[in-house]
């Protein structure tokens, strides 16, 4: 019944509608061009471009007196776009390394966003308040009109990036085999980077220039732990960026005072954690699970392998070795009892009597084979 | 073997070519001309401009001055006859993908924009992993591979290019003595297949083993020619000034 009653509630209210909408756009965008910038190994990247759309959103206003959403956001892609180039020029033409210009063009450009919105803020009129929630972002002041704005953006991203994968992935995997194929990869780079830009101003309303970088980064960081294909991490950074989207608003709708933007940032970093613990092959537990199986896996056949010597040194293959030998003879990191417990449930040694063990045939048999298959490997 | 080499244009022409980074130049004033049809390594100390050269005639660096020609024409117009195997530590071999996509990269120069690879595509990649040894690990994630594996990957992308021309930027750079041999049979048969082979090397030991066309480097072109006339010890002191790596007497030229 609260189920459904929430439902009713969410899909009901005109404003919910919108964010939820918005949010789940700006999600799949953000997921999507974050793997691929991921992969370009400049994570800071999305930090630069979002920070640099401050002066633009600030200029736009100053110069046309509006507050309309498609005027200010044009002036955040322009500004964010024009920070890029001037980022890539930096790099191409002076000694400066990329991740010195990437902060160097953030702080200016950040810089001068904020002295504008001050000036802006000082001002007598009062026609300015409300231009500091790009800020940190305000879904609340999403409307219909704002949303299509950015289904059409997005929309217009996904067919670039389908129309140029196979050139984009030859080009972030090895751009100099790539140029070496006649594809311009400065013209490609700048493709790449323009529908970041674009990216990010899509989100700037609902999470702002602060936040917007973590969008950027987190579903695809989060992305890259559970795959090995470029096809299937960009899609799945798209939907882990839809979800954190979507519940990031339902959870800032159902409890009060959260604000969306933030929600939806904190919602992703969780994914990414869970990711990096989780995840096979590349979580952290997953990794630590195989490491001591692996160290078991040794410390048992070195057992085996050393109560062999020692049997042949008895010559007498169903000889009973005290534990107190066999503790001497083996490496002292091994983990004793349970090493003879896997080694007996195998059924390669018994426990004649309390305090000694002997091998079984096929114990015998399983460690010759072992030392054969090892003295061919040496 | 001179008589298919002379005749027609060279396979690879390079004039009075400068190369700089930061004032410092790399390359200078450099003259090669690699016939038709050799197996060639280019030998150089450390910082002699190999790498560059190779860069420089792919068009990857702009150079101060010079021209390099490809069968008469400039490069853009013959990118098609060109195969490249970059240097395996250029790349980021965490890369989300497998061998057979890098593989079939090769084929993406000739598909052009927008085209997809296709079967066709898969089966020529197929064909060159299973010269290189590598056929089992087509579907293998490429970060899984040992160095000698990746420098295979690389090559079978080279052998999907199909070219007349091959650069390779040292491919025997830290491999296993298995990939080593699978190069050498490669090369030799790609030799045989008149296809023109440059390839960066270091080890000087193997140059007459492997090569029959050897090009000296440091910065200036020292030397270029057949490997029983060019590779001698004079030449070498030459290319490497005092600090001439040990080598022994068999293997040069002249020095019987």
């Amino acid at each position: 019944m609260e189920l459904l009653q929430t439902i009713g509630i969410v899909f009901g209210d005109y404003t919910l509608r919108t964010v939820l909408l918005g949010a789940l756009i700006l999600g799949g965008v953000s997921g999507v061009l974050g793997a691929l910038a991921l992969l370009r190994r400049q994570s800071l990247l999305g930090d630069t471009i979002s920070h640099a759309a401050l002066p633009g959103i600030a200029m736009a206003f100053l110069l046309s007196g509006s507050k309309s959403s498609l005027v200010l956001l044009s002036g955040a892609a322009l500004s964010g776009w024009l920070a890029t180039l001037f980022m890539l020029q930096v790099v191409r033409t002076s000694r400066i390394k990329d991740d010195t210009a990437l902060g160097l063009v953030l702080s200016v450009f950040f810089g001068f966003g904020l002295v504008l919105l001050t000036f802006i803020q000082k001002r007598p009129d009062a026609a300015q308040a409300g231009l500091d929630k790009f800020l940190f972002g305000q879904a609340a002041t999403l409307m219909a009109e704002d949303v299509t704005i950015m289904a059409w953006l997005s929309a217009l991203v996904f067919v670039l990036v389908v129309l140029f994968w196979k050139e984009l992935k030859v080009y972030l995997f090895d751009s100099g085999f790539a140029e070496s194929l006649g594809f311009p990869t400065r013209w490609l780079d700048i493709l790449l980077l323009s529908l970041l830009v674009i990216t990010i101003v899509i989100g700037l309303q609902t999470v702002g220039v602060v936040l917007m970088s973590a969008m950027v980064v987190a579903p695809a960081a989060a992305a890259r732990q559970w795959t090995h294909r470029l096809e299937r991490m960009v899609l799945l950074a798209g939907l882990f960026g839809m979800f954190a989207g979507v519940s990031g608003s339902l959870t800032s709708s159902l409890v009060p005072r959260l604000p969306t933007g933030p929600t939806i940032v904190v919602v992703a970093t969780i994914m990414v954690l869970c990711s990096l613990l989780f995840a096979p092959a590349r979580g952290i537990l997953w990794n630590r699970f195989r490491l001591k199986r692996q160290q078991k896996s040794i410390q048992v056949h070195i057992a085996l392998l050393t109560l062999l010597d020692l049997a042949e040194h008895h010559r007498d293959y169903r000889h009973q070795h005290s534990l107190e030998v066999v503790r001497a003879v083996l490496p002292r990191t091994t983990h004793l009892s349970r090493t003879l417990k896997e080694l007996e449930e195998r059924g390669w040694i018994t426990v004649p009597r309390k305090g000694f063990v002997a091998l079984t045939a096929r114990g015998v048999e399983v460690a010759r084979r072992f030392r054969e298959n090892q003295e061919v490997a040496g | 073997m001179a008589d298919v080499r002379n005749s027609g244009p060279m396979a690879v022409e390079i004039e009075d070519l400068t190369v700089a980074y930061q004032q410092q130049p790399v390359l200078w004033d450099v003259d090669l001309r690699i016939p038709r049809g050799v197996l060639m390594a280019i030998v150089g100390p450390n910082g002699a401009g190999k790498t560059t050269l190779i860069k420089a005639v792919l068009g990857l660096v702009r150079p101060l001055a010079g021209e390099v020609r490809i069968f008469g024409k400039p490069y853009k117009e013959q990118r098609q006859r060109v195969a490249y195997v970059p240097q395996r530590s250029s790349v980021d071999w965490d890369f989300p993908t497998t061998v057979l996509d890098v593989v079939m990269m090769g084929r993406y120069g000739q598909l052009g924009w927008f085209r997809r690879p296709g079967r066709r595509e898969r089966r020529l990649a197929m064909a060159a992993l299973e010269k290189l040894g590598m056929q089992a690990f087509a579907e293998r994630q490429i970060s899984q591979l040992s160095g000698g594996q990746q420098q295979r990957v690389f090559l079978a992308r080279a052998l999907v290019q199909d070219a007349d021309v091959y650069l390779m930027d040292e491919p025997f750079q830290g491999v296993d003595a298995t990939t080593e041999r699978a190069i050498v049979t490669l090369l030799q048969e790609l030799s045989r297949q008149k296809k023109t082979v440059v390839v960066v090397h270091h080890d000087l030991q193997s140059v007459p083993d492997y090569f029959h066309w050897v090009a000296l480097l440091n910065v200036r072109a020292i030397a270029s020619g057949p490997v029983d006339r060019v590779f001698t010890l004079d030449n070498l002191k030459k290319t490497y000034g005092g600090h001439l790596v040990w080598i022994e007497k068999e293997a040069l030229a002249g020095s019987d």
